[in-house]
């Protein structure tokens, strides 16, 4: 276990966007953990799958730059999005299998000064959650709570991208990656709730073209989870974020129930338990309230 | 040997009542299968209990269920590994629910080996018939006819065999390994939402025959399946296919080929799939950066290459997803230059420079190259898909 984190950040276009709370409260997470994050300011989208099923090469190229920028700071990199993890980690499995096609796409890479090497410094790029659990440890973060979550019932939910294939994304050598949500939320005092949806897909990447059937797939999952009796989800991807909060008034129609369940981002749940105030951790811009959450966790907290 | 409890998801139809679960202890090898489990627990305590099996080694696809709420196949999984992910998942993964719907009742878990029971469902997505046997015919077959699943060349056969270069054969390799098993569409997501989606194993069965170079109708399938409003561009982009298929054919891939396909022939869909995939593509080589409102835009009313041209689904597909456009505006979630397609930031123009010079030169290629990993030289890893299988005879 490594004594102080220290890693070269890629944030990913959503939490810049539509999903600011997010970046926001990472950084505050960053700060209470002690972790140092060397930001990715000139590393380009992951292109989201989307571009990869248009042109490998490209989506491969557009990676292999990012993955040459984080190596330049000569440190690990950490990425805050299971789509990000999953599309980056498909173009790192093509590029580490074969090194000529390495030498190809390092060839375009070239003008620019950059270049992807496979396993420099034992380089991984890792999700702020396998981070937490792999190398920071559970322990320590149960260390730096202060305000236990007790009595809030929290559903995860992953991201397809975050947990399957489970042979491209490491489960070889980690076999737990698709509870970590669950132990995470335990540590930080929290009591896991049970429900369908939590390693299903969140409906977003055919929001555009089959609205019916994401936004289906998205009150289902949220509408599954308040029947369990959560007070709100958990998830790693702010593009899952996308569908289960922004789209959920919508996604309540096409259920044909109503919904209004909280879903936050890890950072914000991290942060809560860390003591952070939920208006610093923008849990006032979601559009599913969270209030609910707020009110539990000032009314059982001890802090 | 070890003893599992095996909690079976059971239903007789001519009994009248619903679906129940009963718990069977058995008394096996961890290196044996849930399958042998089951074969136990029917010859030993019931012998009414269905499930369909014949090879018992992952070639015939007979014994396709969800074991832990993962589909497989019972006769691959090993019983010692479905105890270790029992233990692990306590009831997560979709079995919680539905145990909680059905009473339970056979020998009771405490009599059996410590830790959780196995989990063991009928496949999902089609109908059950008995205990583990499904429809496979009304989900499976139906939609696996739906795409033409036979060679159509054209002109007069040649006088002996088709002859092809074994090369030009690779690219399907790994969608002709196929056996039929059905777990992909017991694992797929989308159809769970939408039962008309053609499918995963529909749709690597239709790349089978449009990656063949014997075939004549590649523009006519693609149109086909591109076309439909149930069909390429409905896949989810979840994975589970891929998890779930026990000979590596990996279905989404193939489907994502089909797209990659019907996007070289130019062929439009009506649900704009094809539209929002180069509005992204489009989006990334303008700003480096994702702009969500441009996509959205852009998906509906393609623009960067011309004049906005709306179709009617788009102006309709843009009113509706107003509402979703105005309440982060009016939360101050998102500020109004982000809502207005364009006026969010890109990438610095340096790094846009570096973006725009790999756009130059990926986009020069319209061939997918190294699509199979093929693991590294001196590496003992096995192709992840069929590649290195032998092309056989399907």
């Amino acid at each position: 276990m490594t004594e102080n984190i220290k890693v070269a950040y890629w944030p990913g276009c959503v939490s810049r966007g539509f999903t600011p709370e997010l970046h926001g409260s990472m950084a505050i997470v960053a700060e209470k953990l002690g972790w140092e994050l060397v930001e990715l300011d000139r590393a380009n989208c992951c292109g989201a799958g989307v571009i990869a099923e248009h042109n490998q090469e490209l989506a491969d190229t557009l990676n292999a730059r990012t993955f040459a920028l984080a190596q330049q700071t000569g440190l690990a990199m950490m990425n805050i999005c299971s789509t990000c993890q999953g599309a980056q980690s498909e173009c790192q499995q093509r590029l580490d299998a074969d090194s000529a096609y390495r030498a190809h796409i390092n060839e375009t890479l070239s003008g620019q000064g950059l270049a992807y090497e496979k396993g420099k410094d034992g380089f991984t790029n890792k999700n702020f959650l396998w981070l937490l659990v792999e190398d920071y440890g559970l322990d320590r973060l149960k260390e730096q709570v202060v305000r236990p979550l007790s009595g809030l019932r929290v559903g995860p939910f992953y991201g397809c991208y975050i947990v399957r294939p489970k042979e491209r994304l490491g489960y070889g050598e980690f076999p737990d990656r698709d509870v970590y949500l669950e132990q995470v939320i335990e540590a930080l005092g929290g009591t896991v709730v049970e429900y369908d949806g939590a390693r299903k897909c969140c409906g977003f990447p055919v929001v555009t073209m089959n609205r019916d059937t994401s936004l289906r797939q998205a009150g289902t999952h949220v509408g599954d989870a308040i029947d369990a009796g959560a007070d709100c989800l958990v998830t790693p991807c702010p593009l899952c974020h996308l569908n289960l909060d922004m789209q959920q008034p919508e996604a309540a129609k096409v259920v044909n129930r109503d919904l209004g369940l909280a879903v936050l981002h890890l950072p914000q749940l991290v942060g809560l338990a860390l003591g952070a105030e939920p208006k610093d951790l923008g849990m006032g811009k979601h559009i599913a309230s969270t209030r609910w959450v707020e009110e539990r966790l000032t009314a059982g907290a001890p802090a | 040997m070890a003893d599992y409890t095996i909690k079976v998801r059971r239903f007789q139809p001519e009994s009248g009542e619903g679906p129940y679960w009963e718990e069977f202890n058995v008394d096996l090898d961890p290196s044996l299968s849930v399958l042998d489990g089951l074969l136990q627990a029917k010859d030993r305590d019931d012998g009414s209990l269905a499930v369909r099996c014949s090879c018992r080694a992952a070639i015939c696809g007979s014994c396709g269920m969800k074991v832990n709420g993962q589909s497989t196949l019972g006769c691959k999984t090993q019983i010692g590994e479905a105890q270790e992910q029992a233990d692990k998942m306590v009831g997560a993964a979709g079995v919680s629910a539905a145990v909680a719907d059905s009473p339970i009742r056979g020998e009771g878990s405490d009599l059996g080996s410590a830790g959780n029971p196995i989990v063991i469902e009928p496949m999902g997505n089609m109908p059950v018939i008995k205990d583990l046997i499904t429809d496979m015919e009304s989900t499976h077959w139906t939609k696996i006819r739906r795409v033409t699943p036979w060679l159509l060349p054209h002109g007069e056969p040649p006088e002996r065999e088709y002859v092809v270069e074994p090369e030009s054969m690779i690219d399907i390799t790994q969608s002709m390994a196929c056996i039929q098993c059905g777990a992909c569409v017991s694992s797929c997501l989308s159809m769970e939402a939408d039962p008309g989606f053609i499918g995963p194993a529909a749709l690597a069965k239709a790349y089978r025959f449009v990656g063949d170079p014997r075939d004549a109708e590649t523009h006519e399938r693609l149109h086909d399946l591109a076309d439909d409003p149930h069909g390429i561009y409905d896949c989810t982009h979840c994975f589970s296919c891929i998890d779930a298929c026990p000979k590596g054919v990996a279905p989404m891939d193939q489907i994502m080929r089909l797209r990659r396909k019907a996007g070289e022939e130019g062929i439009e869909d009506p649900n704009a799939g094809h539209d929002h995939e180069i509005a992204f593509v489009k989006v990334i080589e303008k700003k480096g950066l994702l702009d969500e409102a441009l996509l959205v835009q852009e998906s509906y009313a393609p623009g960067i290459k011309g004049k906005l041209k709306p179709s009617k689904r788009g102006l309709t597909e843009t009113i509706k997803s107003l509402p979703t456009i105005l309440r982060p505006l009016r939360k101050r979630k998102v500020k109004l230059r982000q809502a207005i397609p364009g006026l969010h930031h890109g990438l610095p123009k340096e790094a846009m420079g570096d973006v725009k010079s790999i756009y130059a030169h990926a986009e020069e290629h319209s061939e997918e190259l190294n699509l199979y990993i093929r693991g590294e030289e001196g590496d003992d890893a096995q192709p992840d898909g069929a590649a290195a299988e032998e092309v056989t005879n399907d």
